[in-house]
This record gives C-alpha cells, structure tokens and sequence, in this order.
C-alpha cells in the first residue's frame, strides 16, 4: 500500500506546483506572469522563424525584462514532466524495496556492473549546465564553448589513470574511508565530511539555482516554487531509494540525453543536407552571425576584409586571458576527479575492474554527447541566430530548447512543440539525477563519516545507519531548498567552477597523497582540506567574480555620458534611450560609494578562476603540514593501505555482505 | 582489522609487487602527462597563438577546432591503450599476488 502511494504523492507534489503557477499566472495580471502568458498568446512563429516579418512585428510591442519567456505548449510540456516524474518514482520506489543495509544505501551494495555505471557517471558529468550552457555558449561564442567540453573529457584521464581504481580498492562508501583508513583520528573524518558536504552544497546549489530559473522560463512556475518542488522530490527520491535509485534514474536520464542528442544533431544534419562542409560554410556566411560576432567584438562598423563568419569559428571570442585559461584547466583536469559524488560512484562497483570499465564507458558515451553538443551550438547559431537566443536569454541557456523547438518544426507545430516538451523534460530529468547523487554524497559524508564514526565510533547497526542517513538526505535537502530561494541571483557557472576549484585545491591533493605517500599524515590531511578550501574561497572573494560597484558606477556614468551627448546632439533620445539613461544614473548613484562584498574597489586577484594560486598553495600546505607533524604510526600502516590500492585486495570481503 | 597478521610490509617490498608498482606508475604517469600536456597547450596557445590556431586546414575548420576534436581522439585512444595494457599485463600480476598474500594469510 505504502508503495502505491508514493508515486501517487510525487505526482500530486508536482501537479499542484504546476497548478499553483497556472492561478498566478491568471490571477496577478499587470504582474510579470501576466506579459509572459502575453508573450505566449503572440502567434505561432515567433520564437523560431527568423524569415515572419509578422512575428518580427509581433515581438516589437512586448516588453523585454522579466516577461520573456520560451513559447511552449503547456499541456505537452506538463505531461512530459509528469511522466518523468511518474517514471523516476516508479525506479525510487522498485530501488527501496531492495535497501536494507547501509552498503545498499550508500553504494547499492556494490551491485552495478561497470557498464551501468559508466552510464551513471556519464549522467553525473551531463547535468544542465552541461546541456544548456555548452549549447549557449557554442551558439553565442563559438568553439570557446566546445573548449569547456574539453575540459570534461580531459578530467576523465585523471579520473581513469590515477583515481578510480586505487578509491575503488581502498575506500568503502566515502572520501572520508580513505582518508581515515590510515589514522584513527575523528578530527580527520569531521573535516573529510565537512569538506564533501562543502564542495556538494556549492555544485549542489548552481544546478538548483538552474532548475528554478528553467522552471521559471519553461513552465512560469514561479522560481521559489520551483525550488521547493524540485528540493522535496529530491528529498523523497535520495531518502527512501538510496544509491540504487539514484544509479538508475542516472542511467535512465543519461540515455534520455544522449537520444536527445542524436535526434537533435540528426535533424540538424538533415537540415543542413548531411554536409557538414556545407553546414560550417553556411555557418561562417549567415549575416545574422557575422552580425553578432562584430558585435562582440566590438567594432561599431565592419571592418572591410574582416571575415566575422570565420572569427565565429575561430577560438578565443570568449576566452582570452591564457593565464585564466590554465587557471580554469587545472580546476578540471584535477578538480572533477575528487568531487565526492562522482567518487562514491566507484564504490557501487564490485572491483577495480569494473570501475576501469565504467570510466572507460563514460568517456565514450560523454564524448559522443559533447561533440554532438557542439554540432547543436552551431546549428543554434545558423538556424535560430544568436539575437534572437540572447533576446530569450543573455547567457544564450535557452539555446538548446529553441533549437529542438527549431528542429521539430517551429514554435506552434505540434512536433516542435512536442520535441521542445521532451527537451525540457529531459533537462528538468537530468537536473533530479545530478542532485539526487550530490545530495546522496552529502548525506552519506553527514551520516558515515559524522554520525558513524565521529560520534558512534563506528558502532551502529545498520538500521539506524539507514535512518541517520535518510534525516541527514531530508536536511541536507532542506539547506538546499532555503539556500537555493536565496541564491537566486547568483551566477550558476560561478557556482560550479567555485566546486571545482576548492576540490582541485583541498580535496585532490589530499586524496593524492593518502593513496601514494608514505609520509603523509592527519596533520597533511586537515590543513590541506582546511586550508585549500578557505584559501580558494578566499581568492574568488577577492577576484573579478565579484561585483564591484565602482566599477559598475564607472560602467553607468560611461552610458550616462554617451546618451547625454547623444540627447545633446540629436536633440533627443527615444523612450527605450530614456529608459536606459534613468536607469544608468540611478545605478551610478546606488553604487558609486560601494565596495565589493569585502570591502574592496577593485579586485586584488586578476583572473576569475583560482586555480592557478590556490593549487599550488593547497599542496605546498599539505606537504608542509605532513612534514612538520610526522606521524610514525600512519607511516607503518601506509603499506596494508598501498597493497590494498593496488592490488585490491580485501575488496570482495568489503562487499559481500 | 581481521588480517593483523599478514605482514604488509613484507609484500610491499616483495619484487613482484614493486614490478608491477614501477610498471603502473611509468605507464599511468606518462600516459597522464601526455594528455594533460596537450590539454594545456590547446588552452594557452588557442589563446596566445592566433595564426596557428586560426589557419583553416579543412574547408572552414581551422587549426583549434580540429585540435579540440583530437582532445576527444586522444582521451578516447588513451582509455583504449590503457584498458589494454590492463588487461594484457596488470591484471595477471595482480591477481598472482592477490593469490600470494591469500596464500600467506592461510599460513
């Protein structure tokens, strides 16, 4: 009975949410529900047919902040969403019957097979971010998108060669197991914990901000519901399924995308005849793109003999500091390895093998998916052109829905709008899986490493091992939800790459040197996790990422300035001018006494990603700490953990249970 | 720990063990090394040497583009070479000495 009706609440919590958002979308009018169901109720054609001049009229009169929204069927996209919820409980609710012991929460007692986990770590990397932003970013940017994707199959190597198989070898359920195999210490498991807890709750955070803005933009559920929708789902989903449930919607919604992926990039070669020299070449000569490329580029008139289709295909139009760029290099190649829920991964596997082949299946199936993303960019660039995605979205997150809508036939079709609802259901699927492992990885770090073996000592019988884990799943859950409504405006890339660095700073040297030094010790593993991760944060408050008003009073007075002269000259400005300029001296009045969240007024770090300072600090602390504190008897017990590493040893007895 | 009596130290420093540590090592180091190298030389130069990366090599595709391509040929061979060289050749000696320490625990 009880099994019956979960599905059913699951359903009832989202239906209502939809529901919720319908009343006030009808309910506020003059509100910015109201313009967008405006926005909706514009002819058919708008969104995806650059050559209508009556779309083109149409969109001239609607407003543009706050009402935009994407221009879908409702009934199809709330029905596709329905059914992945519908579908994802039925995996939770067929997984919990099967979760008893904590081996199966934790690492679905060792029972996937490499294959079904190379489909679940491909799940874990393909998140939204993922999907969305590359899509954005190529479609707007060109191959600097696809340079990002680079970044991700090329954090697979260390991932394959250095980490998966010795974790798979030596740990048992988290980070924490490797670390404290060598030292008995509890301090050593608190701040392995809280380091996971940490790193998890920032990835954890860009994906819900994502998930609530996407919510917002398809559905016009409003973002705080959104958030409490998703962060219950999720809470049932980890607390009653465990790793077992959270593997398999990770594998059902890595295939999901990767069909996503082959319809789209089959439809865009089709459209473009299966010649992808005739695609790049259509590319290169759309004037909508060579438009937009000067743009970026900043030249008011063209400069004559530039080719700005060319540039388009050319890297560097979004990166171009070199000394940034191996600042955000390092934080892939060596911060993506030791992310917590991508390391509890390995332990659902029977042994070292297995991992082996699991990070061999992921690199082929995450591969395939971000070269077939960059074909979606570039066909989002040339057949939905980068003004109309930015006019959707800034940061072109919209990209990869319009150009399905595109491919299926346009906005208003019923293919289109169906792919478009499968799209967006997939995206939403893809963002319960990826939280479901991040909050999965934070309750196994609370609930193992905290409850277990800091404050039980390692004495507690597997039910209550299960119980302290499904409460620590609800709160971490919870944190999730209250700091996901206040991070609303926050930077989601920001989020991510902050992860990426403190993990690459704190969490991969440690790891490193736990598995391969003799010498290394609790004092090397507290000071580098402590001292990595308040180091990275320490960098990023003080780097570009950071607002500065200042700099945006500077920025304001600049337009101020330029539309006055303009109003002087032409004699006057047109409303939307006189719009811009009040807003422009109102923002250089709010700001011009500020200082950054620290107290600065301009950034002491120059490069938006840390890592280029903050790896080779959390590393020479580790080394300077381990040296300072030597401990002999962490020394004598490093060859049992080195023989097992390597050999795997003990592994089959850690599993059978 | 039920296995106190095994003598880890001994099989740390047993030949075979240390043949297939070196071999593991020089195998997984320079094949990392390799690729984060060239990882590392697609971000600084895409960045630091326009000419060469922008030169078009097939039709519009230029230099970077294909490079980036290459990074997913190269992760993809890198797997294949090491599943491989796992298979033929640590694997075996593994699961010899997974069978030695066995040995000496029943002792």
């Amino acid at each position: 009975m009880r099994y019956m009706f979960l599905p059913l609440l699951m359903v009832l919590i989202f239906g209502a949410s939809a529901l919720a958002a319908d009343v006030s979308a009808q309910a506020a009018p003059g509100g910015p529900n109201a313009v967008a169901v405006a926005a909706a109720k514009v002819p058919p054609g708008l969104a995806a047919s650059p050559q209508s001049p009556a779309a083109a009229a149409a969109k001239a009169p609607v407003p543009a902040p706050g009402g935009k929204k994407m221009q879908t069927n409702r009934t199809f996209t709330i029905s596709m969403f329905l059914l992945i919820i519908a579908a994802t409980a039925g995996i939770v609710v067929w997984a919990s019957k099967s979760t008893t012991t904590a081996s199966d929460y934790y690492a679905a007692g060792g029972g996937i097979s490499g294959i079904q986990n190379g489909w679940a770590i491909a799940g874990d990397f393909l998140s939204a971010a993922t999907f969305l932003g590359i899509t954005g970013l190529m479609s707007l940017f060109g191959p600097d998108g696809f340079m990002y994707s680079v970044g991700i199959i090329i954090s697979f190597l260390t991932i394959l060669l250095i980490i998966a198989e010795p974790c798979r070898n030596a740990g048992k359920y988290t980070l924490g197991d490797i670390l404290a195999f060598r030292s008995s210490s509890r301090v050593v498991r608190g701040v392995a914990a809280l380091s996971a807890v940490v790193v998890s709750i920032f990835y954890l955070l860009g994906q819900m901000v994502g998930a609530g803005k996407l919510m917002q933009l398809l559905l016009g559920i409003p973002y705080k519901v959104s958030i409490i929708g998703v962060g219950a789902l999720i809470i049932v989903y980890v607390a009653l399924g465990g790793m077992k449930a959270t593997t398999w919607v990770q594998i059902i919604k890595a295939a999901l995308l990767m069909f996503t992926g082959v319809v789209l990039s089959a439809g865009i070669l089709w459209k473009s005849g299966f010649s992808l020299f005739s695609f790049f070449d259509s590319v290169a000569t759309s004037p909508e793109i060579q438009d937009h490329v000067r743009g970026v580029m900043k030249h008011p008139v063209a400069q004559p003999g530039f080719d700005y289709g060319q540039r388009f295909l050319e890297l560097g139009l979004f990166f171009k500091n070199p000394l940034d760029q191996v600042s955000l290099g390092l934080a892939w190649i060596l911060g993506a390895a030791g992310l917590p829920h991508v390391m509890m991964r390995f332990f659902t596997v029977p042994n070292a093998k297995e991992a082996r082949k699991s990070v061999v299946a992921s690199m082929f199936l995450i591969g395939l998916f971000l070269i077939m993303v960059s074909f979606l960019g570039f066909g989002a660039a040339l057949y939905v052109t980068p003004q109309k995605i930015m006019a959707l979205d800034k940061g072109g997150n919209m990209a990869g829905l319009m150009i399905a809508q595109y491919i299926g036939g346009g906005a208003g079709t019923v293919t289109g709008d169906l792919l478009l609802a499968f799209v967006c259901a997939v995206a939403f699927a893809t963002i319960l899986a990826v939280v479901s492992g991040l909050v999965l990885a934070s309750s196994a770090a609370i609930a193992h490493d905290l409850y277990v073996n800091v404050f039980k000592k390692g004495k507690a019988d597997q039910g209550t091992q299960i119980k302290v884990a499904r409460v620590a799943s609800f709160f971490v859950g919870a944190i999730a939800i209250v700091l996901g409504i206040a991070c609303e405006n926050l930077n989601i890339a920001q989020l991510v790459g902050l992860a990426l660095a403190v993990v690459a700073s704190a969490n991969f040297p440690v790891l490193i040197f736990a598995l391969f030094w003799k010498r290394f010790n609790s004092a090397g593993i507290i000071a580098g996790l402590v001292v990595g991760t308040v180091v990275t944060i320490g960098i990023l408050m003080v780097s570009p990422n950071m607002t500065y008003p200042k700099k945006v009073a500077a920025d304001a007075q600049k337009v101020v300035l330029a539309l006055e002269k303009k109003q002087s000259e032409a004699g006057g400005l047109s409303a939307a001018e006189l719009k811009t300029l009040e807003k422009a001296k109102s923002d250089y009045v709010l700001n011009k006494d500020g200082t950054s969240l620290v107290g600065l007024d301009a950034p002491l770090f120059p490069l938006k990603n840390p890592g280029i300072l903050s790896v080779p600090i959390g590393f020479f602390v580790t080394v300077a700490a381990t040296l300072l504190f030597r401990n002999r008897r962490e020394e004598e017990m490093f060859e049992e953990l080195f023989v097992r590493q390597t050999t795997g040893y003990g592994v089959a007895k850690a599993v059978k249970h | 720990m039920v296995d106190k009596e095994i003598d880890w130290a001994a099989i740390a420093s047993h030949p075979k063990f240390v043949e297939l540590h070196q071999a593991k090592m020089r195998f997984l180091v320079g094949l990392w090394v390799f690729g984060a190298t060239s990882y590392f030389l697609l971000l600084v130069g895409a960045v630091s040497f326009p000419d060469l990366f922008n030169a078009r090599i097939l039709g519009r595709l230029n230099f970077g583009y294909l490079f980036c391509l290459f990074q997913f040929v190269l992760a993809w061979a890198i797997a294949i070479i090491y599943t491989r060289k796992s298979n033929r050749e640590f694997d075996p000696l593994t699961t010899e000495l997974v069978e030695m320490i066995v040995k000496e625990e029943c002792q």
